[in-house]
């Protein structure tokens, strides 16, 4: 018995030697620069949230290729929040503190963001925020390289309007909080563009709803009132299989009912088979099959980093990609990785994108965006049917009863995130 | 008196466990506002905020175990309660905030602005004053709590059913917060709080009171669960774990012994979560996600359930090594969490505290043998 | 009948006006138009397409699929039209008027004609038109059913010849369908709409529901029938909703008894609190897609076959797994079951972290085999093979484990041994070894429900968590070792949530059945079906 119970705690002690061995590794190099990566690699959003951080890091892998940032080298400090929101604040503060990492690419979803926002403005830092999101937000210390509604939404509507005749609208979505913010937005679009209320439906989903037969069966029945109906889609990533599954079964076809999307990239539709799909839509800043230089660059360096050229690229990693290089080449402006003269250096920098034009950081810390259609395809990619000139981000969305009067400047003398310019005061954070 | 009452209800280990956790209230925080950065005793803000949130893990653990340790009651759904408790003190935070929210509005909270709401719900009312944001802490975890043990012991609901339904009601609680519609910010949940009582919520000050206040708390919380055990009503809650109808026939009211400690348990999960929400500055539907309260479960069986210093170690010894391999060994972490939970079932049933226990008393008194089957009776399926 | 004689003058007009279907035209002329499909945005190709359509030349139906399916380039050099065929990373260009090889053309110089779900239409309805006079019936059909969605004027004329010929009923009667929708688009008289008003109406479907409500709002005579014609069809439909509703309901219910009935084994019968169940009907659904992978590059022609393929292998899969958690980590907490709680929560977590470091942390995609694809209606009612099958799985899988648990020799040792564990040693039964194949039977049929439910669901790492919470509900409420509660427990919370859905909404729907299962407990603490004796004490 004693024996057995020694044997067991000298494996326990080796283990745990060999443990600190690794970690310690990690600290020893002090003439480089650390770039945290905050994105959950456990969890309900690993899923999608695994790419990213795989994309920063053969970011960083091809930056130091070319001699790092200011002579040093970028060293990666990865972290697993694990789909869990406190923890993504804790890991934040260990990311700022312990770790003293000049900058950190992160998070996917809004909860998330909203977790280490007090963080990353107590210990003043810098996040690269890459996804698509509701807006009505701004922050110092934030940069917002995904979409804002009206990156993404509003020309995707005007494109079904103009394009396939549609009258009659499903706005369907997951219950929470870009969803929702997104058909408020589109509702008072549409009311505006004179849709009555009747033709307008509003449906919410719980996250990873599963089972979606009574709902399309909805989608059927509310599409065969004469008019000709489309979907618009805010459903979040993992409830959009069994969704597209369900359409498929049920015989909706893009021609009859077109569901355009919002969410649903390269990354989601390779787990689905595509060919009952063909022709619905999507409304992104890129899609993998842009047809450009810089594009193929980043498909090619990506395929050979993850060592696997079946692998997709998507609208967030594009976003990872103008975000990383907006902050090297804002640094080397600066010449520091200093938070205050970089946070200053990135409003107006301006580094290419992946659809062959430019992305320009914006005094309200979101990005010039085009804004691509594509049609599914039955491969898993999308045709490229429609696309508009680079579009500003919205933050305070314009359609909103409560943020209209709002606009964001974060240059000096106003460094306001949300300035009311009805009363003309700098509201609430500072 | 009764101070002294509850001091004397405390053993050899209880006494330590509660000095050392009074000490802790007073030498963490001055080793993080009063030792210079660099210095060896210097403990920084961000380990202060961590232990502050394992603390409060301890007491959720603690609660945890007064029901399933001591009366056999499992409950998969603790976390419900916890994150009551987390939401009242969120919204008196929220309330707090008043004009300097995002859009500036004296009286509604961002995400009520932002979803076009023109006045606040019934619900919302009264939570701007500290007292009444504390009492509802108590109140609301510990009335769902008695109305929902009064149901279930009342029809001598036990064993897996009760834990089954134990964790469809905190389900439907994630569900039900998760909706937008019902006013408590749906997915999203409660965050950016400005300050508290007062004080600026992000403050080295405010900080450290709020760790101090945790450990207190958390003395409190185990010298009350220590007067409960050690009591008599402690043991007929021993008495109802491991023989609930012999208990009943004996002629004790089966069903009052188990609603109090139930309703008092709910009370103390809710504490917790009470004094969680400012330390880690959010609360989010999340917090009832039943995974979440089996993790509960798991920090008392790591820690030795039945022993009150099981929960306490348990709770901290798992989530120091959530936070070191999450930030460590990102990408295999959770085999060795996993790998944790099948060793500690299968080779230290009685936890950390249960292993402690044979390793001494193998030294002092060699001749014993240990009963070492650490089975419990009384666990009808 | 003075509808009919109108019809009639009316085909003779049209055969007169209307050049014949079947000719051709000169073949520079029909260039000229091909060529026009290479011009400028989807305006100018759907012009383009209606002008060749107009031709009625044979040659179009063939350029306007190729057209759809993405096959026309534009040759960047001249702007000439042709037939692209994919050879290797470059194309192989036709001519799409002559057939004339046109010879090679790299990537780079040819373009995509871009199609977008309006040309698609377009293209539909106009090769609807054309190939009304096909001798393929299945292409009539097809045709019949475009032009009915189009509902053009402009295909009147078709459709008259094509009716007069027709001799397969069905075909002719989705014709006449299409040419009552035509009419009522067309300029014709009211009473002629009237009468297609009624037409569309005896169909009586949802379409036709659809149809007529774009003129409910319409002035005089027309107005009035569609009116009348929709109510009809509305107050029949709402009986086929309810029964609709029912079938969603059985479908949930019978998902639900997939993903339960391994559990009512391992928990219901075992008595072991499993956690790590999902990750078992998981390991199904990956089993799956591993099978499919392979199918895929090795055996292509075999993929209809790729999920009775699966079944077997994901059976050995989770049983084996199941097998393995049981000797290494269950056998030694019999009799302790909360703790079986906590070890295979361990169990669970580490499967799905050994899952998405194998197959990492995205979606895989798992096929619909052809035979598990589309839906049928029986009256009203939408039925999709897919759920129709998976019903049907659930119901097989059911009886099977019936049967094996009392017919079988292994089935009556397993009842012994879970039902009084010395007394089935002291008779000879070897209690580890039934355990053991006990448990992997539990989780083999867990493996079975991952090859049903990768059909419909996610395959990801997550695909099992989704289902654990559900599937102790449903053994808890039938009725914990009582194999008949799960299934008369999933089919009533199926059918009670899907009964609820459409006043509740998803979200509050399930809310309230939560809610109903707790309190159900308090007045049948065991369950609906409550085992007796005093096995239950035990």
């Amino acid at each position: 018995m004693s024996q057995i119970f020694d044997r067991r705690r000298t494996t326990l002690a080796a283990v745990l030697g060999a443990l600190l061995a690794s970690t310690m590794a990690g600290y020893a190099a002090d003439d480089t620069i650390k770039v945290g990566v905050l994105h959950s690699l456990s969890g309900t959003m690993a899923i999608s949230e695994t790419t990213l951080k795989d994309t920063v890091l053969y970011l960083i892998d091809e930056q130091n290729k070319k001699g790092g940032v200011l002579g040093k080298k970028l060293e990666a400090v990865v972290v697993d929040p694990a789909s869990n929101w406190p923890l993504f604040a804790e890991k934040a503060r260990e990311l700022i503190s312990q770790d003293k990492v000049s900058v950190v690419f992160g998070c996917w979803t809004s909860v998330s963001r909203k977790s280490v926002l007090p963080v990353f403005k107590e210990l003043n830092s810098i996040l690269f925020y890459p996804v698509q999101y509701e807006g009505e937000e701004s922050e110092r210390n934030v940069f917002y390289t995904g979409a804002a509604p009206n990156q993404q939404a509003i020309p995707a509507v005007d494109y079904l309007m103009k394009e396939e005749g549609v009258q009659r609208w499903v706005l369907a979505g997951t219950d929470y909080v870009y969803p929702r913010t997104t058909n408020k937005i589109l509702e008072a679009y549409l009311k505006a563009k004179g849709v009555a209320d009747d033709d307008i439906m509003i449906n919410y989903t719980p996250f990873g709803h599963s089972d979606w037969q009574s709902i399309v069966a909805d989608i059927k029945k509310f599409g065969s009132a004469g008019k000709k109906t489309a979907v618009v889609s805010t459903i979040n990533g993992d409830a959009n299989v069994p969704f597209y599954k369900e359409l498929g079964n049920q015989g909706i076809k893009a021609e009859d009912i077109p569901v355009v999307a919002f969410s649903v990239g390269e990354e989601e539709l390779a787990g689905i088979d595509t060919k009952p799909l063909v022709g619905h839509l999507a409304a992104w800043n890129y899609f993998q099959s842009v047809d450009s230089e810089a594009n193929a660059a980043f498909i090619d360096g990506w395929h050979q980093f993850i060592k696997n050229d079946k692998r997709t690229t998507n609208d967030p990693m594009e976003a990872t990609y103008i975000g990383f290089n907006a902050w090297v080449k804002a640094v080397e402006a600066a010449g520091t990785t200093d938070v205050d003269p970089v946070i200053d250096t990135l409003v107006g920098t301006t580094v290419p994108n992946l659809s062959g034009g430019y992305a320009t950081i914006m005094p309200n810390h979101h990005i010039t965006k085009p804004v691509l259609i594509g049609e599914i395809q039955d491969d898993g990619q999308f045709d490229i049917v429609s696309e508009t000139a680079p579009v500003v981000g919205d933050e305070w969305s314009d359609y909103l009863e409560g943020s209209k009067d709002l606009i964001s400047d974060w240059r000096k003398p106003l460094s306001c995130g949300n300035f009311n310019v009805a009363t003309g005061k700098c509201g609430g954070n500072s | 008196m009764i101070t002294s009452f509850l001091i004397d209800s405390l053993d050899r280990r209880g006494r330590i466990v509660v000095g050392l956790l009074v000490a802790l209230a007073l030498l963490v925080p001055a080793g993080n506002l009063l030792v210079p950065e660099g210095s060896a005793f210097h403990v920084s803000t961000y380990q202060l905020t961590l232990f502050g949130k394992y603390l409060t893990y301890a007491l959720l653990a603690l609660s945890v175990d007064l029901v399933w340790g001591y009366c056999g009651i499992l409950s998969l759904g603790h976390g419900a309660f916890f994150a009551l408790g987390g939401y009242a003190m969120g919204m008196y935070l929220m309330r707090q905030i008043g004009a300097r929210g995002v859009y500036a509005d004296p009286v509604l909270p961002d995400f009520m602005v932002f979803l076009n709401w023109k006045e606040l719900p019934w619900f919302w009312h009264g939570f701007d004053m500290a007292w009444y944001a504390l009492l509802m802490v108590i109140l609301v975890p510990g009335l769902l709590a008695l109305l929902f043990g009064w149901l279930s012991f009342r029809s001598r609901v036990t064993g897996v059913y009760l834990s089954i339904i134990t964790q469809a009601l905190t389900y439907a609680l994630l569900l039900a917060f998760f909706r937008n519609d019902m006013g408590f910010g749906g997915n999203n949940g409660l965050t950016d709080f400005k300050d508290i009582v007062g004080f600026p919520i992000q403050a080295p000050g405010t900080r450290a009171a709020l760790f101090a206040a945790s450990a207190l708390m958390l003395a409190l919380g185990f010298v009350v669960a220590s007067a409960v055990v050690r009591s008599k009503l402690g043991k007929v809650l021993v008495a109802i774990r491991d023989a609930e109808s012999r208990t009943r026939f004996i002629g004790y009211r089966v069903e009052h012994y188990k609603l109090f400690v139930w309703t008092l348990s709910a009370v103390m999960a809710g504490v917790a979560g009470a004094l969680y929400v400012p330390q880690v500055g959010i609360i989010n539907p999340s917090e009832f996600d039943p995974a979440a309260s089996i993790e509960a479960v798991i920090w008392v069986a790591v820690g030795g359930r039945g022993t009150l210093v099981g929960p306490l170690i348990g709770a901290v010894a798992v989530n120091f090594g959530k936070t070191w391999f999450t930030g460590a060994l990102p990408e295999v972490w959770l085999y060795a969490l996993g790998a944790l939970f099948v060793v500690v079932t299968l080779f230290l049933p009685r936890g950390i505290v249960g292993l402690w226990d044979r390793v001494v008393s193998r030294r002092t008194k060699p001749a014993k043998e240990m009963d070492g089957s650490g089975r419990r009776a009384g666990e009808a399926a | 009948m003075r509808f009919l004689r109108l019809l009639a003058i009316v085909a003779a007009l049209a055969a007169g006006l209307q050049p014949a279907l079947a000719g051709r035209i000169a073949d520079a002329d029909l260039s000229a138009r091909v060529a026009a499909l290479g011009a400028g945005g989807f305006d100018e190709v759907e012009t383009a397409i209606t002008d060749l359509a107009a031709t009625g030349d044979d040659r179009v139906p063939a350029i306007l699929d190729r057209l759809g399916e993405g096959e026309l380039m534009v040759r960047k050099a001249d702007g000439a039209v042709f037939f692209a065929d994919k050879a290797g990373k470059d194309y192989r260009l036709t001519d799409p008027v002559t057939g004339a090889d046109a010879g090679p053309a790299p990537k780079a110089t040819v373009e995509k004609i871009k199609v977008n779900n309006r040309i698609r239409r377009a293209i539909a309805s106009a090769v609807g038109a054309l190939t009304l006079m096909s001798p393929d019936p299945a292409v009539r059909r097809a045709a019949a059913e475009a032009v009915m969605k189009s509902a053009d004027a402009a295909a009147l004329p078709a459709l008259e010849q094509a009716i007069a010929v027709e001799t397969v009923p069905d075909i002719r009667a989705a014709m006449v369908a299409a040419r009552a929708t035509a009419l009522l688009a067309s300029d014709a008289p009211e009473s002629d709409k009237v009468a297609a008003i009624a037409a569309i109406a005896d169909l009586g479907s949802r379409d036709a529901l659809g149809f007529l409500s774009g003129y409910t709002s319409a002035d005089g005579a027309v107005g009035d029938a569609a009116r009348k014609a929709a109510a009809a069809i509305e107050s029949r439909l709402m009986l086929w909703d309810m029964g609709q509703n029912l079938w969603y309901g059985l479908s949930l219910g019978s998902v639900l008894l997939l993903a339960a009935i391994g559990l009512a084994i391992t928990f219901g019968v075992m008595g072991v609190i499993n956690m790590a169940h999902g990750e078992m009907v998981m390991l199904g659904a990956y089993a799956t897609f591993t099978v499919q992978e392979v199918i895929r590059t090795s055996w292509p022609g075999l993929f209809d076959y790729s999920l009775l393929i699966a079944l077997p292998v994901a059976f050995l899969t989770a049983a084996l797994a199941g097998i393995l958690i049981e000797r290494s980590v269950i056998r030694w907490l019999y009799g302790r079951p909360l703790e079986t709680l906590l070890a295979t929560w361990g169990v669970s977590l580490i499967l799905q972290q050994a899952v998405r470091s194998l197959y990492g942390a995205n979606n895989r995609e798992v096929g619909n085999p052809s035979w598990m694809s589309g839906s049928f209606s029986v009256g009203d009612i939408q039925v999709t093979w897919t759920r129709l099958w998976i019903i049907l799985f659930a119901l097989a899988v059911f009886l099977a484990l019936i049967a094996v648990l009392k017919r079988t020799r292994l089935g009556l040792e397993m009842r012994a041994v879970t039902q009084n564990r010395q007394m089935a040693a002291a008779v000879g039964i070897r209690t580890p070894l039934v355990d053991a194949l006990t448990f992997g039977l539990g989780s083999g049929i867990a493996g079975l429900a991952g090859v049903a439910l990768s059909q419909i669901d996610n395959v990801s790492p997550n695909l099992g968590r989704g289902y654990i919470i559900d599937s102790f509900m449903v053994v808890v409420f039938g009725g914990v070792g009582n194999l008949w509660g799960t299934l008369v427990g999933a089919l009533t919370l199926g059918v009670a949530n899907k009964m609820l859905e459409p006043y509740a909404g998803a979200v509050l729907g399930k809310i309230i059945l939560l809610l109903a299962i707790i309190l159900f407990i308090q007045k049948r603490p065991r369950g609906l079906f409550a085992l007796k004796g005093r096995a239950v004490e035990a």
